[in-house]
């Protein structure tokens, strides 16, 4: 893909440039996706294809190692990290299109634009016609490893090492940030039954959708007279109010059957009479039988 | 083609990142918009390294990947923490600075 | 001998310095102690007379350097005293009469509680006015001269309960204050042409040194002059003055303080002398002033201020005298000695009239009082004599001297300022006449007072009367004695120098154009208030005398050309501040608020606003990296 001549060239291969114009637009589209999409998560899959492609192009421009290191430590590592937080933090969590201050996405627009023209302009004021190649470069040490270490150990070694103990500050701190300090002691196995038992409800809690129509985990289930449960669901969906009540459809639909069947079986016009449940489990029978 | 082009697409990647990091109110997306960022930086170094001959850009973006790394790392931890304070990832919520 | 001549200023601030700091412990022997410092006061000056006595004429200026002031590098100023004859003429005078008024305040202040203030005042005026004329430069002179401002106003002021006093003090001041400019002005120019201070080397330079600058010089010293001595267009305090107790009358005002610009243009003789067309200036004062003073004297009712009236005319001819040069300087000092004894004699007389008569002041209310205060009466009387210039009196030697010097200035100056000296005798023969008749004559006005009391004239006790009858001594007897042999001419010829000038007439034709007028003036007063009954309310009277019962019109002239100009000033700059200067400062202020209110618009507390800014702000360097790169 690289010319391998260690005089500088001026055009890379016709392969390359066609590689660079299709994964180009893609890393584009990747970024403007990452940029306008709803849903968080949405989002964190645009990014990281972007960077997938962006590995691609360190490969094609002879940057082997840190193509490589792009998709197991950028992707692999810190995308899955974005990915993590997005899932405590909320996947349904959507930003309302709204802008709440005044003339910013205009302000944004106009700078981004500017921004935009000025670098352009500014790296095609440069005078880069020609370039050399990474052949001599990676063929020094015997690769592009070899010579990555080369350069590390020996030129780089101050940076090399400060950045090592920030890795360690790093992990540290993130540990500091995120931990959560217990204020009361945490209750024995023993306490948490002999609490179960008093309260006087020892069977597990009823899984969620049970005796409704889905399985999902934040579907309540239905009580016998067709009212959902909310313990059957989880507690933190239920304290963040995130419980979906299909009751309403699924009593819709019994009425609407157990009109069909009274008009198919010729009891149209006989007045409702009272006790649903009765009638529910009536139908419940004639659905059972069919 | 030249790998100029390729600075010219750094360029461009930049620009929307800086423009989403304007934009959006989602603290998480906002971080993943700097990444975008960060990563187009890394792709002009890399082709600037390609450019030159020598691979000093490749260290320097091997660098900046490492310190991306750490950043990430305390940054979704300050959100997290935030989060459990605040039950919000809104950017927006942290306005008490004003005049 | 020299080191005395500190003593004489050291006794009396000694005075002062007990007297207004010991407190009220030392009200009973307060006045003993003032009167004994400035007796001792005059005791040393005494002797040192005898001891200048005993020298030639060449070598009598005695010297003694106490202290360096200011030893700046180019600015030398020297505490410095010089003792020559001029000096040593008004420091006899000075403790003299003032030793005297020191004895005649004990008894005329004695139910006054502030005594001991009083003669600590009187004791700090004393040591002010010695060092004014004991001093070898100019700028020590100055210390003396505020000094006796300060003590004049302290001592008019003294009765402050009175809003009369206090107003009269502060517009003593305030005019003094005018010539005070004056003469810091004429040292500062004195300073930059000679730059010294010192007499002997500023008066022996005057002849290297351009006409020009002498001649601000001199104009600057005369209006120094008129503001202390009370000259015209400063002379509007001296009325007012007459507010302070009557021996601050005679002495400060009367014999003392307001012969101090005398001293000063005759000290300052060398300056004037070569400086023609600031002693013209100086003799249109003093002829102008001597007519004001007489005017506004004939037509007071106020014994006090028709006695401030012939001060001020008096002096003028004193000031007249000195401007007419070598010719006149012996005599302006010779009338200012003989004034000093019958001036201050009259207004002694004239407090032991109000002493007697409830401290009336109206003369309209006095009248044949000669029989119930004879010692009072026949004091004043010589004093009188003295003043009209009654041949064998002092004022006959001394005053006629004056007219025949302005005689012998020569050309049509010397006749107009002869005739205006001639007519100037002749009214004050007229109102000094009136005054008697008035007071001791004709028949008893006499009213009771506000409260009710009647009036029980009697004579004054012994410290008022004695040294009225040392000063009618000094009336009679002075003038022939300064005039016998030319001693006084002699003693002082040194100094100031003598020129016998071109007399267009001889002396017994001016003297008895002299007496021709004296009668004259006697005569018609005699007519209007010695045969007439006095009526009790003054008589409307021509346009004249209304004139010059308002002074002349002194204070209107004042409050129109000085007091409206001066508010308007005043007016129009605090305007300029308001809208100005308040304006740029406040409209600062106000923009500032403004610009600030709308920048902070800016901090809405979104951290996304703030990127919009940074992100700006780095397109823009980014634009100014490439426009620097382009250019």
């Amino acid at each position: 893909m690289t010319s391998t001549l260690a005089a500088a060239a001026t055009a890379t291969s016709t392969g390359e440039a066609v590689q660079f114009w299709i994964l180009g637009t893609v890393a584009v589209i990747g970024a403007l996706a990452t940029v306008l999409m709803k849903k968080a998560v949405h989002s964190a899959l645009s990014l990281a294809g972007t960077m997938i492609v962006l590995a691609v192009f360190y490969l094609a421009n002879g940057a082997y190692f840190l193509g490589i290191v792009q998709v197991v430590v950028y992707t692999g590592a810190i995308m899955m990290l974005f990915l993590f937080v997005v899932m405590l933090v909320g996947v349904t969590a959507a930003d309302s299109l709204k802008e709440t201050l005044s003339g910013q996405r205009w302000l944004a627009a106009a700078c981004g634009l500017g921004f935009g023209i000025l670098l352009i302009a500014g790296i095609g004021q440069a005078s880069l016609k020609t370039f050399n190649g990474l052949g001599t470069a990676n063929a020094r040490h015997g690769g592009n490893v070899e010579g990555l270490a080369n350069l590390i150990f020996t030129k780089y070694v101050f940076a090399f090492e400060i950045t090592g103990a920030l890795l360690i500050t790093a992990t540290v701190g993130a540990m500091l940030l995120t931990h959560r300090e217990r204020t009361e002691r945490a209750r024995t196995q023993r306490e948490l039954s002999r609490e179960r038992v008093r309260s006087g409800h020892v069977p597990p809690l009823p899984a969620p959708g049970v005796y409704a129509r889905h399985n999902a985990v934040d579907i309540a289930g239905l009580l016998p007279d067709g009212t959902p449960s909310e313990l059957t669901v989880m507690q933190t969906l239920r304290q963040r109010g995130q419980i979906r009540d299909v009751s309403g459809t699924s009593l819709a639909g019994l009425r609407a059957l157990e009109q069909r069947s009274e008009e198919r079986l010729g009891r149209a016009g006989e007045p409702a009479r009272a006790g649903e449940p009765a009638r529910d489990h009536a139908e419940e029978e004639e659905e059972v039988a069919k | 083609m030249n790998p100029v082009n390729y600075l010219y697409l750094a360029a461009l990647l930049f620009t929307i990142g800086a423009s989403g990091v304007l934009i959006r109110r989602n603290a998480i997306v906002v971080f993943m918009c700097i990444e975008l960022m960060l990563n187009a930086c890394n792709l002009a170094l890399v082709a600037f390294s390609r450019i030159h001959g020598n691979l000093d850009g490749q260290i320097i973006a091997f660098f900046t990947m490492v310190v991306a790394a750490a950043e990430v790392v305390i940054g979704l931890a300050i959100i997290v923490s935030l989060f459990r304070s605040r039950h919000s990832a809104s950017v927006d919520d942290a306005s008490l600075m004003k005049l | 001998m020299e080191n005395l001549i500190a003593l004489l200023v050291a006794a009396p601030l000694l005075g002062a310095a007990v007297l207004l700091c010991g407190g009220r412990r030392l009200d009973r022997a307060g006045h003993w102690i003032g009167t004994v410092l400035a007796a001792a006061s005059f005791v040393i000056g005494v002797v040192l007379f005898t001891g200048m006595l005993g020298k030639g004429a060449e070598d009598r200026a005695l010297h003694q350097h106490l202290f360096s002031w200011i030893p700046v590098e180019g600015f030398q100023a020297d505490v410095a005293f010089q003792l020559d004859q001029l000096s040593m003429t008004f420091v006899l005078l000075i403790t003299g009469v003032g030793t005297l008024i020191h004895i005649y305040s004990i008894g005329y202040m004695e139910h006054d509680e502030r005594r001991r203030r009083f003669f600590g005042y009187l004791n700090l005026f004393l040591a002010a006015m010695l060092v004014l004329v004991i001093a070898d430069n100019y700028l020590l002179l100055y210390v003396g001269w505020e000094g006796v401002g300060l003590a004049s106003y302290l001592l008019i002021g003294f009765w402050q309960h009175k809003p009369s006093a206090a107003t009269a003090a502060k517009k003593a001041f305030l005019v003094n204050r005018v010539g005070d400019m004056g003469l810091s002005i004429a040292i500062m120019l004195m300073f930059t042409t000679f730059g010294t201070f010192a007499f002997g080397p500023v008066l022996g330079a005057t002849g290297d040194t351009s006409e020009g600058k002498l001649t601000a010089i001199g104009l600057m010293l005369l209006l120094a002059a008129c503001g202390k001595s009370a000259q015209v267009p400063l002379q509007s305090w001296l009325g007012d003055a007459m507010e302070g107790p009557t021996p601050v009358s005679a002495l400060i005002h009367a014999a003392t303080m307001v012969t101090a610009g005398v001293y000063l243009i005759v000290r300052s003789g060398a300056i004037f002398d070569a400086a023609p067309d600031a002693q013209l200036a100086v003799v249109i004062v003093g002829a102008v002033t001597l007519l004001f003073g007489a005017v506004v004297g004939c037509a007071k009712d106020d014994i006090k201020k028709a006695l401030a009236g012939s001060t001020m005319s008096q002096i003028g001819y004193m000031i007249l005298a000195a401007g007419l040069g070598p010719v006149g300087y012996v005599f302006a000092i010779m009338h200012l000695v003989t004034h000093g004894f019958f001036k201050a004699g009259l207004f002694l007389g004239a407090g032991s009239v109000m002493h007697g008569m409830n401290d009336e002041v109206d003369m309209r209310k006095y009248g044949g009082l000669r029989k119930y205060m004879p010692v009072t009466f026949v004091t004043f009387g010589l004093g009188y004599l003295a003043i009209i210039g009654f041949p064998g009196l002092s004022g006959f030697f001394s005053k006629d001297m004056i007219i025949e010097a302005a005689f012998a200035k020569g050309g049509t100056q010397g006749w107009i300022l002869g005739c205006v000296t001639l007519l100037g005798a002749g009214i004050t023969a007229f109102y000094m006449t009136r005054v008697m008749l008035l007071t001791f004559f004709g028949e008893k006005r006499w009213q009771p007072d506000a409260e009710g009391h009647e009036p029980h004239p009697h004579e004054s006790p012994k410290s008022m009367t004695v040294p009225m009858i040392v000063l009618a001594f000094g009336s009679v007897f002075a003038g022939g004695f300064f005039s016998i042999g030319d001693r006084f001419m002699h003693w002082l010829e040194p100094v100031t120098g003598h020129d016998h000038g071109h007399a267009p007439v001889s002396a017994a034709t001016v003297t008895a154009a002299t007496m021709v007028v004296l009668v004259i003036g006697a005569a018609i007063a005699w007519a209007m208030y010695g045969r007439r009954p006095v009526p009790a309310v003054a008589p409307r009277g021509s346009l004249l005398t209304r004139a010059a019962r308002r002074d002349l019109l002194q204070d209107d002239f004042n409050h129109v050309v000085l007091v409206r100009g001066g508010e308007h000033l005043t007016r129009s700059l605090v305007y300029v501040d308001h809208t100005l200067v308040d304006g740029v400062v406040n409209g600062t202020a106000a923009t500032m608020g403004g610009l600030s209110g709308r920048l902070r618009k800016l901090q809405n507390g979104y951290a996304r606003s703030y990127a919009v800014s940074m992100f700006g702000g780095a397109a823009v360097l980014i634009a100014a990296t490439l426009l620097m790169r382009a250019v």
